[in-house]
């Protein structure tokens, strides 16, 4: 790789070449306002339509320019805040917002939109053009995803991650000229689509046209019925990025502040999801090794992420038989809570309600499904995003920065560190495998770390060998990846024992209802370290020395894969439509 | 084959089998995706229209995602996803036609006809639709009647084109 030597704003600049403009400036400091583009570089995703035009800079003898999208030369010379290049960020800014409803005050999106920032980096005080508006009908069909069109500024990234990066291709461009939208195909409603809610549209979308849909409403609602007994559960990765509404570094682990918070809020038990991870771990491990040893079918796939499980039942319906029959944590807790649990306080299971703080859109719609619901009752009643907590947070007046650092309640606020790296790619997969080398090597590990099978890379692999058997494992997340394993397996190419995916780049960290990362995908890698960090520091680390894992197993399941653990906590998977 | 169709069976094996001529087995997602606009067109050809039905078998046969054809059929105003008259009258909007009054024409045939532009009159006789430039500027404003050419039109040749098709001089 060889370097180029440009000069920008007459400030000497040397970088590799192929460098664009954009990354030049920032180089030295200069940060030019971009809309449309996003790279999301450790995933490997170049967004470059280069349609909006608001990173136009002057190129010496040349004229306007984007930055974005044109690659440095030897002796270029580039000028980024010349009259003709401001302005015309800013007559460009202003066709934008001439349609575009400007209700920014009761904007779902407000603080987050880039859109909204952009104004405010020009400090745009008038819209001069005054044109006809876009109008389109809201989507607020699904438990996840909310659509609403009339915000679209056409910058197409959404395409870009649900078609490129997911391969789901649920949505398109259609329409051309001032009626040209991003739609589902036939205009259908996201539910009745392939869609596996994994809002990773919504995570990229720059302004409040793709959103998750909210229900806060829901859940003070049932805090202030005094007839309710209402339990809360937090997932591994909501942990490791709620800080960050507020003002804390990325990685930063706000667990304690995160449970005072939510005890402020009023729920009567703050119970933690890992402690279901530990549950999956216990009963996917039996499922894996009674595979294993009785020639079942191989791979076995993990099944924790409600948006793979959709993306599977949609596109490979002939592959049904090879997930794990596991539902996921969310699931299994909120199975637990309703039987288990509520005979034990003695409460009526019908005025138990149970919230689930996940970092994803998708467990809303898995929340809702009609396989997860005990005797008319739905396991999880609600499920909010991490950002509907932080919103929650603030809307109760409370500072996370300020609030004592509190522990989980027992029983079933009680994991290990095994439960904990669920949150990130590679952690269900690890943690399966410490408590398979146990059960089979019949003794303690020596060493629990899995270090291959870390980190935001969308596919990784590793051997081990546990009591005489060459266990060939498999991690992959975002959809795309998986669909890659998944052909290969349909074509018997592949010779895995096990598989872990996640639909989310990154795992779980990076879901749909995080902390908006804005394209800086730096900081999914905090919060992913940050998660290992709890599990190095955690006493147990293999989910079955849980005790209280163990006593729910002595007092109410008996063994993994009983009777019991199969009625409540596993699972069936359906063929839906193609499209 | 599709189990809720409305259209024999014969016009699907037709379309398969020109499918066939573009894309095996083995083709490549791009050679799969160049067959995209010919496929449609060539579906447009024997169904008159592409409904639903029809975009998802395309999909299912090239193994392109339904959203993207949807995308490609709402773009180009050639392709429609309603069904066309035995007479498909076009009237040419761009920008030549417009000035010497495409307008007028649109608007006397949508009364000669009882129907706005998009429609098609009951029992599938007439649809009227407009179009971008045609190329045929020199004869602006240009009506189109399925593949035959009117030029120089005006609102009172309305009711001779219509008797043209009456007389099936436009078949
Ligand atoms: S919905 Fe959002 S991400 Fe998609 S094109 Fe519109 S503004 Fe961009
Ligand atoms: S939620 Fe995921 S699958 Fe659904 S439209 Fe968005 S990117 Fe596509
Ligand atoms: S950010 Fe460069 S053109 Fe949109
Ligand atoms: S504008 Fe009608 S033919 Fe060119």
């Amino acid at each position: 790789m060889y370097t180029i030597k440009i000069k920008i704003n007459d400030i000497p600049v040397e970088v590799e070449a192929g460098t664009t403009i954009l990354r030049a400036a920032e180089k030295i400091g200069i940060k030019i306002p971009t809309l449309c583009h996003l790279n999301l570089h450790d995933f490997k995703v170049d967004h470059t339509p280069a349609s909006c035009r608001v990173c136009q800079v002057e190129l010496k003898g040349k004229g306007l320019i984007t930055s974005c999208a044109t690659s440095v030369y030897e002796g270029m010379e580039v000028f980024t805040n010349t009259q003709k290049a401001l302005r015309a960020r800013r007559v460009v800014l202003e066709m934008i917002l001439s349609d575009h409803p400007k209700d920014c005050l009761v904007c779902d999106k407000s603080g987050n939109c880039e859109l909204q920032s952009l104004g405010e980096q020009l400090h745009l005080r008038n819209v001069r053009f005054k044109g006809r508006m876009s109008k389109h009908p809201l989507d607020f069909s699904s438990q996840s995803i909310a659509r609403d069109m009339s915000k679209c500024i056409m910058c197409r990234r959404c395409e870009t991650m649900c078609n490129t990066v997911q391969t789901v291709g649920v949505l398109s461009n259609t329409g051309r000229g001032f009626d040209a939208v991003v739609d589902t195909p036939m205009h259908r409603p996201l539910q009745d689509t392939k869609c596996t809610f994994c809002g990773q549209c919504a995570a990229v979308c720059p302004t409040g046209a793709l959103m998750g849909i909210e229900h806060m409403a829901d859940v003070w609602r049932v805090l202030n019925d005094k007839n309710k007994f209402v339990v809360v559960q937090t997932a591994p990765a909501t942990r490791v990025a709620i800080g960050e509404m507020f003002g804390m570094e990325p990685g930063t682990i706000a667990t304690g502040q995160m449970i005072s918070g939510l005890r402020r809020l009023g729920f009567d038990r703050v119970f933690d999801t890992s402690f279901g991870a530990d549950l999956t771990v216990m009963e996917e491990t039996k499922e894996f090794i009674d595979r294993l040893n009785n020639g079942g079918r191989l791979p076995i796939l993990t099944s924790c992420c409600p948006s793979w499980v959709k993306f599977f039942e949609h596109q490979f319906p002939d592959l049904l038989d090879i997930p794990s029959s596991c539902k996921s944590p969310q699931q299994m807790f909120g199975a637990i809570v309703k039987t288990f649990y509520a005979k034990k306080i003695g409460i009526n299971p019908k005025d138990i309600v149970v919230v689930s703080i996940m970092p994803c859109l998708a467990k809303k719609y898995e929340a809702a499904r009609d396989e997860h619901q005990i005797e008319n009752m739905h396991e999880v009643d609600y499920s909010i995003s991490t950002r509907e907590l932080g919103f929650m947070f603030e809307e109760a007046c409370i500072d996370l920065t300020h609030l004592p650092k509190e522990k989980y309640d027992n029983p079933l606020g009680e994991s290990t560190g095994a439960g904990v790296i669920f949150g990130s790619s590679g952690g269900v997969l690890e943690a399966t495998l410490r408590n398979a080398a146990e059960i089979l090597d019949k003794k303690p590990l020596q060493n629990v770390d899995f270090h291959e099978v870390r980190g935001l890379d969308g596919f990784k692999e590793t051997e081990v060998e546990i009591n005489g058997i060459k266990i060939k494992a498999g991690i992959s997340c975002g959809l795309g990846n998986a669909r890659k394993l998944l052909e290969k397996i349909r074509k018997k190419e592949a010779d895995y024992h096990i598989i872990e995916i996640m639909a989310c780049p990154g795992g779980c960290i990076g879901g749909g209802g995080q902390p908006f990362h804005h394209g800086n995908t730096e900081i999914l890698q905090k919060r992913s370290e940050a998660l290992y960090r709890i599990d190095k520091k955690s006493k147990k680390r293999v989910s079955s020395n849980n005790e209280a894992i163990k006593a729910l197993y002595d007092e109410f399941l008996d063994n993994p894969g009983s009777s019991k653990a199969h009625q409540l906590l596993h699972t069936i998977y359906r063929k839906r439509n193609k499209e | 084959m599709c189990n809720n169709c409305n259209f024999n069976n014969l016009k699907y094996d037709s379309l398969e089998s020109y499918i066939s001529t573009l894309v095996s087995n083995s083709s490549s997602t791009t050679e799969r995706q160049a067959s995209l606009l010919p496929v449609l067109y060539k579906a447009q050809e024997i169904f008159g229209f592409l409904p639903e039905e029809i975009q998802e078998f395309i999909a299912a046969k090239l193994n392109i995602h339904l959203s993207e054809i949807y995308g490609v059929v709402t773009f180009y105003s050639y392709f429609t996803m309603k069904p066309q008259g035995k007479y498909r009258i076009s009237v040419c909007t761009g920008t030549a036609c417009y000035i010497k009054g495409a307008e007028k024409v649109l608007k006397r045939l949508s009364n000669e006809l009882g129907i706005d532009e998009g429609e098609v009159t009951k029992g599938l006789t007439y649809s009227l639709d407009t179009l971008r430039c045609v190329g045929a500027c020199g004869l602006a404003p240009v009506v189109m009647v399925n593949d035959k050419v009117y030029g120089n039109v005006t609102e009172d040749m309305v009711p001779r084109i219509l008797k043209d098709c009456k007389e099936g001089k436009n078949e």
